[in-house]
This record gives C-alpha cells, sequence and structure tokens, in this order.
C-alpha cells in the first residue's frame, strides 16, 4: 500500500535530530511538524522571520502580525526570535539552517529539482524555494512517487524548470525512501506492502536496488 | 527650524513628489506589515506607470491590489505573486510585466541596494530561469551568479513605533521586508501605528535608526488577515 500524506509526513519526522533547526515548506512537509518525537527539541524557521514557530493560535491569541511563511496565522514558541527577511535568508542561504523539507514535481538522478513552474500554467513565482534548495545543508523532498497519469517524477534528467541544481539529498515519496548520490537514485527503504518491482517501474531514472530493501518502520 | 522632525500630518505631504514610472520599493509580506494609507494615498495621486517592488502584490481590493484596479503599475518585481484575479487577468492581457525574484535575493538586492553596494554573487538561483543571461562566477568549487541590487524613488515601510526623528520599531512578524525597503528608497516615508516621543524608544531596540528615514505619518491600520487558523481550544471545539 501506498502512504498517506499523514504516512509520508510521520516517516519526515523521523528524519529530524535532536537540536535541528528546520525549514518546512508548504504541505506534506508542514505536517510533519505534528509528528516530531517528543524526545527531541526541533525548532522550526518560517522565511518571512520566525525561528521557533509554534502552534496555530487560540481565537485569543490571532494576531494579525504574527504569521507564517503561508501567511497563516501562527505563534511562536519559546526561545523563539523575529528578524527581517534579509536576515531569515542570511540564516538561510548562509547555511546554517540544518534540513529544509520541501515539495517537487520531478527531482533528478543529478539531484537537481524542479518545483516552481509548469510551462503554459499561470506562473505565481518561487517565493524562497531557490534559496532554500541553494542554503541548507541537508534538503528533503516529499512527493508522490508517480503523478497521477502514473508517470514517474524521478527522472535522469528533470524536463520542467528547475529550481535549483544538485542540491537534493533525499526523497520521501508514497511508496519509497530514496537517496540520491553519485547520479543515481538509490533505494533504502519501501513503504510496506509495496514491492522493488512496484517501486522500479515508477522510478524512470536510474536506480540502484541492493538486496534486502527493509520496510520503513513507523 | 524642522531639525530632525520627520513627522507630517497630512498624506498628500507624506507622497509629496511621486510622479508617473517612479519606482517605489514597499515593506510587507503578503497583507502583514503593509503601509495601508500610503497605499490608498498613491491609489489617490493616480500615478501611473508605476515599477513596485514588493515580496507580494497584495489581494483584490487590498494592499498594493489597489493600485491594479486603476492600471497604475506597470511592473511588479516580487517573489511571489497571483493572491489576486485582477493581478492575473493583467498578466495575461500584457498589460502588467512581472519580474519574479527568489524571496531572499529579493531582500538582498534591497539591503544590497540601500548599503551602496551594487551587486552580489548568490548560489540562488543558478541552473535555474532566474540565473539566465546572468553573468556567473566561481568560488571555492561552487557556481553562483550576480544578481543587482534595487533602489526606489520612495520606499513605503510599515513600522509599530516610531519616534520624532524616525527610529522605527517593528512588531513581531510585520517586520519583514521593511526593514531592508526603509534603507532602499530615495525618499522613504514610514506610517506607523503609534508615535512617541524622542527619546522613548530604547536606543539598542530599534530596528531602523531614523537615518534612513525622510517623513513619518501615523496612521489607522485594518490589518487584515490573509489566512487564519486557530488551534481548537475545548471551548470552541
Amino acid at each position: 500500500m501506498s502512504l498517506s500524506r499523514e504516512q509520508i509526513a510521520m516517516r519526515v519526522a523521523q528524519e529530524f535530530s535532536d537540536g535541528d533547526y528546520v525549514n518546512l515548506g508548504i504541505g506534506i512537509p508542514t505536517l510533519a511538524a505534528n509528528y516530531v518525537n517528543k524526545d527531541i527539541e526541533v525548532m522550526l524557521q518560517s522565511e518571512n522571520g520566525l525561528l521557533g514557530m509554534g502552534p496555530y493560535p487560540t481565537a485569543e491569541q490571532v494576531d494579525a502580525d504574527m504569521i507564517n511563511a503561508g501567511k497563516e496565522t501562527v505563534t511562536a514558541s519559546t526561545g523563539a526570535s523575529i528578524f527581517s527577511s534579509a536576515e531569515s535568508f542570511a540564516m538561510i542561504r548562509g547555511g546554517h539552517v540544518d534540513l529544509t523539507v520541501l515539495g517537487a514535481f520531478e527531482v533528478d538522478i543529478s539531484g537537481s529539482i524542479a518545483s516552481w513552474m509548469i510551462p503554459g500554467k499561470l506562473i505565481k513565482g518561487m517565493g524562497g524555494a531557490m534559496d532554500l534548495v541553494a542554503g541548507a545543508r541537508n534538503i528533503i523532498v516529499t512527493m508522490t512517487h508517480a503523478d497521477k497519469h502514473g508517470n514517474s517524477k524521478l527522472l535522469d534528467s528533470c524536463t520542467l524548470p528547475l529550481t535549483g541544481v544538485n542540491c537534493i539529498n533525499r526523497i520521501i515519496t508514497d511508496l519509497a525512501v530514496i537517496e540520491v548520490k553519485e547520479k543515481a537514485f538509490h533505494l533504502k527503504e519501501k513503504a510496506p506492502g509495496v514491492t522493488v518491482e512496484e517501486i522500479k517501474s515508477k522510478t524512470a531514472g536510474k536506480l540502484i536496488v541492493a538486496e534486502n530493501i527493509p520496510d520503513m518502520v513507523f | 527650524m524642522a531639525g530632525f522632525n520627520k513627522v507630517v500630518e497630512h498624506y498628500d505631504a507624506a507622497m509629496a513628489g511621486l510622479t508617473d514610472n517612479m519606482t517605489i520599493i514597499a515593506g510587507g509580506f503578503g497583507l502583514c506589515g503593509i503601509p495601508e494609507g500610503l497605499i490608498s494615498q498613491i491609489r489617490k495621486m493616480a500615478t501611473t506607470n508605476l515599477t513596485v517592488v514588493s515580496n507580494n502584490c497584495g489581494v483584490d481590493g487590498f494592499g498594493l491590489g489597489l493600485l491594479l484596479q486603476q492600471n497604475q503599475i506597470k511592473k511588479m518585481i516580487s517573489s511571489y505573486v497571483g493572491e489576486n484575479a485582477l493581478f492575473e487577468q493583467q498578466l495575461l492581457s500584457g498589460e502588467l510585466e512581472v519580474e519574479l525574484t527568489p524571496q531572499g535575493t529579493l531582500a538582498e538586492k534591497m539591503r544590497a541596494g540601500g548599503a551602496g553596494i551594487p551587486a552580489f554573487y548568490t548560489a540562488t538561483g543558478f541552473g535555474t530561469p532566474v540565473g539566465e543571461g546572468k553573468e556567473t562566477r566561481k568560488f571555492d568549487g561552487r557556481d553562483y551568479i550576480m544578481e543587482e541590487s534595487i533602489t526606489g524613488d520612495f520606499a513605503i515601510v510599515k513600522a509599530w513605533k516610531a519616534d520624532k526623528y524616525g527610529n522605527c520599531i517593528y512588531r513581531h512578524t510585520a517586520q519583514n521586508f521593511n526593514p531592508m525597503a526603509a534603507t532602499a528608497g530615495k525618499v522613504t516615508v514610514v506610517e506607523v501605528e503609534e508615535l512617541v516621543e524622542t527619546g522613548e524608544l530604547n536606543p539598542s531596540e530599534i530596528h531602523t535608526p531614523g537615518i534612513y528615514v525622510d517623513r513619518v505619518i501615523v496612521g489607522k491600520f485594518e490589518k487584515r488577515i490573509e489566512c487564519k487558523i486557530i488551534t481548537p481550544t475545548t471551548e470552541n471545539i
């Protein structure tokens, strides 16, 4: 069985280490904040200028001056700091953010990512995604393994305009955990109940499969 | 003698000198921390062919979206747009031009512009459509593109508190692009929630020193929320 969005988010949360500063993109990455291991501390960075993003506010706490990068009302956690956009991106571009998790349309075996523009469709912009993929030390992509027509999103070479080149280390999909290195995808884990054959059939780019691929553990 | 007193009483005075074809740098992220009254004043002045540098372009009927309604904007330099139908329409019809710029690059362009740095190198955008046609250079084996800084004829800024000398403090995430915008205008106008006596603000806590600020006006803010999300509590479950 392929994973649900929540299960992908749960698997993403296992990538967090104690003391990590983490930037989570909109969608599944944001959900991962709900599954952080209780024994570790991570601090969430929101690129509009907040380090230490807390939960959504109660009705009484709602404050128009307190939003996240998705423009949603939010709170600051204990130990948070608030700063300008230039400071925020100095953190990101300077490599101070330990981990970035974001969605994508395509990733290729070189670790290049396409996530912001589909030619022919209205382009809304890249926001902070290009800065994040150029700056974070460790970048994980979450996405479905194939699109709704069954076309693989893991390619030898991205076909869509890029967000960044040679920057993605890991991909967590509804079917598998994949490491990207040495111009190939390396299958590390598979979703429970999913066969290696299915993953192979849905991975268009070069895939290296070792013996005995373990199931993801939740 | 006005000395360092930057306070103006009326919006006409706040935006005096703005004419067609000028470039305006605007603070704000979404609808958070935007100079609402200054935008309304620009709308009232009906200046056209403006280039506006701002992370976003407001929504239909609010924020910078108000200037779209009167076709006052010729070009937007932004990282993320299209929260409004009118923007999309004008873009598709060719009335409006947009230069999409990565958010960090946009912040740095304003910062560098205000700091007298004409250009800088960044890895952001290398190998992507953003890097096309730009000078590239390798440092320590990594590829970078050169980005030019931005300055504006006017900068419009929203602050929480300011004193008469133009020293400003921002509140929470309404800070965002405002401090950089404040440095990058030939004329920088700050709209504030609260004007305090000079000397009241703690010098160590000032975000924008008054040297960058030309005019200060006290505004009234609606502070519209774009995406209100609430944690359920025991009372409202």
